[in-house]
């Protein structure tokens, strides 16, 4: 059977985006080993109503590591310690009785503070609604089988559509750069054959959205150690290499058009 | 009573679909910017009716209680999305995959409607491709393909582990394109709390904003939910932890009829609840059944760990039971079994509650890099979960609340039994019977999304051209938004002792143990007095502090288990109903020598659709005849 574990948390709470606000200092006794990091949260918070205390909200909703709706700082880092792992599958056998833990909510000014450990990442929906898409209205398309599309490539595409849009690359890095996101956006539908035709399209105004709203990366790499799902750096090159190109292919084609 | 006209066209099975488009009343491309529709929900079924209608002209809101609609739990959809495509060349059609379909749901689907669901399948792929999901290719670039439980060919389509996710992803982006474009208006973080009607026709919704606490009114000329399903009354089932029944409830009290719901869908393959905490439990997708072969110990109280067990103690119930399909039988006939091998004392891990799903025969026949390449995404979830290595040793699963095939009654334009109201994807009743196939999910939500709202709604919209919306003011809107207020305002003022997680917790042993994967009439009957009981307890005793003004996860949690409190009654009277076992629902009063479920087509064979009735009265029972003209009726066997 499995073993009880005791910890001393430390939680932010504020009351709403412009509220100041402060660490609650809660013990979670007689954790089940079992549990995951937002069950204890859960017990915190049955604990918490007992003693007429209002509960913390905290992002979550499919607890199993795909919805991207969970996330929170655990002692510093990114959703907690254990690599390529959300919040949500995050278990307290990888702590040790007796551990303090702190507990924020993703660190971004582009993220304010809804209310204790919820964020708004809505300007994560308004780089995808810049251009990532590729623009085919509901009809009857082709044959899926009519264009070859290279085993290689749509690995390389799936890689980084896996991004769950969690924003622990934003919140991990210094800068509050969004470039991991915004890049792993782009190469899912650069790559593909299929989204060839708006591919400086989509570069440029998915890039430009992305800088209204984020800062700027300087390759530190902490989106990726943060990752749930280790998207990767390269993405960022490409992306870079798209965006130059871009700004070249737009404006003669722009010229053209007059 | 009411009417229940499932409006299916005449004529033969393979041209209904042309038929009815053909005869259907249309909106003209310049007149669709005239209409308003509202969208309720984001998953695979909201979010592409929502982009498609706006793509077709009309003026859309849309409405999600998730802070991005890409959140909504059609993402976790793991193994694929099933199409006739016919790639493979193993005799797959639209009609074998309409049968398997009608088969797989025990006979109890309408036929007509699963045929056009196996037509627009193909489409479905098409349309997905061309968005630029990344479906998995074989190394000359062509699709690949998976097999699937409950059929005998491979037309599964998927993306790693991952396939809801990118399905989703491509109807969130083509709903993205449209929001800039501004023909959709997304409201995220809105809870839709009440469904507002006037001369008997839905106008609208009454949504509370779950960061200002503000309750507001939105017409429209038509209202869609697309809301999924109600595996929560559960408590723990493989749903989302906010995946909720409130807005198909609220439409049932305001007379849309429920079909079916004790047709609720327990997954064969999930893993075991580890300690009493537990908030959900976590699906391991079907797709494991392809490769993994799922055994227990002969012995009773084994203590030896599996790789020490000897091949000849070890007993492979589904491949001795059924040598046809093997490891691969429909998901409720896996469940079932696997809560006999392990109620007989069989079972495996801690808490002796699971069977083993062992790759150790895959693995050494495909190699390990092989297995990684299908299930590594899974088997890293598992590891995660249980701190346990499926490489190394076999997995432990048990079956869990999943899917609901059970919903609002709707007719073959998706239309429930209040005008103006439509239902989709998982949130209606009418594809699947009493027992949903693998890979099958996905596909009707897509469908009903893409290829079939956008046609149907035009039929109810075209005699309305230059009708206005109701407006907010109506007195209509003010009661129910007033309702909606104090309905919501209450739960602060109870001042109880207990939260609602426990009350939700309390509910969900009732319905398991009661209307689980095996029922009875004692049960059933003592389920119907313990149900009331827990929910008056509840109303009487729960405690919820803060504010109705502002973000509270606590209130928002207190009135979805309050309408799962009101729903779950509907689920034992519906089951007690049924004496027959078809699919999912198993009474134990109806089984074959061989404890198969056994249906009785003579009293049975219909849709059984709920009438509210009001507060106090249980609801009335309203049946739709299911008539099957291609398909003849037999016991399901796969042996």
């Amino acid at each position: 059977m499995s073993n009880n574990l005791n910890f001393k948390l430390r939680i932010w709470r504020q009351d709403g985006p412009d509220a100041p606000g402060s660490f609650l200092d809660v013990e979670a006794n007689n954790i089940s080993e079992e549990a995951s990091f937002l069950e204890m949260l859960d017990v915190v918070n049955e604990n918490l109503l007992e003693n007429d205390i209002e509960p913390i909200n905290f992002p979550h909703d499919c607890r199993e590591g795909i919805c991207g709706t969970c996330g929170v700082m655990v002692n510093g880092q990114a959703h907690g310690p254990e690599k390529a792992t959300a919040t949500c599958q995050l278990h307290m056998r990888k702590f040790n009785d007796g551990d303090e833990i702190t507990i924020e909510p993703w660190r971004a000014k582009s993220f304010p503070v809804i209310k204790d450990l919820v964020v708004d990442r809505s300007p994560l929906d308004r780089i995808i609604e810049a251009g990532g898409y590729i623009s085919v209205p509901t009809g009857t398309p082709q044959d899926a089988n009519a264009t070859l599309i290279p085993k290689e490539v749509a690995e390389t595409s799936m890689d980084a559509a896996a991004c769950i849009g969690c924003g622990a690359c934003v919140a991990a890095c210094p800068n509050s750069a969004a470039q991991l996101f915004t890049s792993a956006k782009l190469h899912h539908l650069n790559v593909l054959p299929q989204g060839q035709p708006e591919r400086w399209k989509r570069t440029e105004a998915m890039v430009e959205t992305m800088e209204e709203y984020f800062g700027t990366c300087t390759n530190h790499g902490e989106c990726h150690e943060a990752c749930p799902k280790e998207i990767s750096l390269d993405f960022i090159a490409f992306m870079n290499r798209d965006y130059v190109k871009a700004k070249i292919k737009n404006r003669s084609l722009a010229s053209q058009a007059k | 009573m009411i009417n229940l006209d499932s409006k299916v066209p005449a004529g033969p099975l393979a041209d209904k679909w042309d038929n009815h488009r053909f005869s259907i009343k249309l909106v003209n491309p310049a007149n669709k910017r005239k209409y308003d529709i509202i969208v309720v929900g984001t998953g695979l079924a909201g979010a592409s009716a929502a982009a498609s209608l706006a793509e077709l002209g009309y003026n859309v809101k849309v409405f999600t209680f998730h802070d991005s609609p890409r959140r909504a739990h059609s993402i976790a959809a793991q193994g694929g999305i099933n199409a006739a495509k016919n790639y493979r060349n193993d005799a797959d059609s639209v009609h074998r995959l309409f049968y398997d379909t009608v088969k797989g749901g025990d006979y109890r689907s309408r036929e007509a409607n699963v045929y056009r669901l196996s037509q627009v399948s193909v489409d479905i792929i098409d349309q997905c491709t061309a968005q630029g999901v990344p479906f998995a290719r074989e190394y000359g670039g062509l699709l690949a393909n998976r097999s699937f439980g409950g059929a005998q060919v491979s037309r599964t389509f998927y993306a790693r582990g991952q396939t809801g996710q990118q399905l989703l992803l491509g109807a969130y982006q083509a709903m993205a394109a449209q929001i800039a474009t501004g023909k959709v208006t997304l409201h995220n973080r809105s809870d839709v709390l009440d469904i507002v009607t006037k001369d008997g026709q839905a106008c609208g919704i009454i949504v509370r904003d779950l960061l200002t606490g503000q309750v507001s009114s939105h017409s429209a000329h038509a209202v869609v939910l697309a809301t999924g399903g109600y595996a929560n009354a559960y408590y723990l089932s493989t749903n989302a932890m906010n995946s909720n029944v409130t807005a198909t409830w609220r439409a049932h009290r305001k007379g849309a009829a429920f079909a079916n719901p004790c047709y609720n869908q327990i997954h064969p393959t999930c893993i075991p609840a580890g300690d009493e905490f537990q908030s959900k439990l976590t699906l391991m997708s079907e797709s494991l059944r392809n490769d993994g072969r799922i055994w227990v110990p002969r012995g009773l109280d084994e203590t030896r760990m599996a790789r020490d067990i000897p091949e000849e103690e070890r007993y492979y119930y589904l491949e001795e039971k059924y040598p046809a399909f093997g490891n691969l039988v429909p998901r409720d006939v896996a469940s079932r079994n696997a809560k006999t091998v392990v109620d007989q004392g069989h079972g495996v891990g801690a808490l002796k509650n699971g069977v083993y799903l062992d790759f150790a025969d895959a693995i050494a026949r495909d190699g390990v890099e092989t297995i990684r390449e299908r299930y590594g995404n899974l088997f890293d979830m598992y590891e995660r979960i249980t701190g346990e290595d499926p490489y190394q040793r076999p997995m432990r699963i048990y079956p869990a609340s999943h899917y609901s095939m059970g919903g609002l009654w709707v007719d073959y334009n998706l239309m429930t039994t209040i005008p103006g109201l439509y239902a989709l994807g998982e949130a209606n009743f009418s594809d699947h019977g009493a027992n949903r196939l693998g890979a099958s999910a996905l596909m009707q939500g897509l469908a009903d999304g893409y290829f079939v709202l956008p046609y149907t709604i035009g039929d109810y919209l075209a005699p309305k051209l230059g009708e206005k919306v109701v407006p907010t003011d109506d007195p209509v809107f003010k009661t129910a938004l007033e309702e909606v207020d104090s309905r919501t305002r209450q739960w602060l003022d109870v001042k109880g002792t207990k939260s609602s997680d426990h009350y939700h917790r309390e509910l969900g042993k009732i319905i398991w143990e009661y209307c689980g994967m095996s029922r009875d009439e004692a049960g059933l009957n003592k389920a119907l007095t313990e149900i009331p009981a827990i929910r008056e307890e509840f109303r009487k005793n729960v405690k919820v502090l803060g504010t109705a003004d502002g973000l509270n996860q606590s209130l928002e949690n207190v009135n979805r288990v309050n309408d799962f409190m009101e729903f779950a009654e509907l689920i034992a009277r519906d089951a007690l109903h049924r004496k027959e076992s078809c699919g999912g629902h198993f009474r134990v009063e109806s089984q074959t020598d061989e404890g198969e479920a056994l249906r009785d087509d003579e009293n049975y064979s219909y849709v059984a659709a709920w009438e509210w009735k009001g507060e106090d009265t249980p609801q009335e029972l309203n049946k739709e005849p299911l008539t099957f003209e291609n398909i003849k009726l037999t016991q399901r066997s796969y042996k």
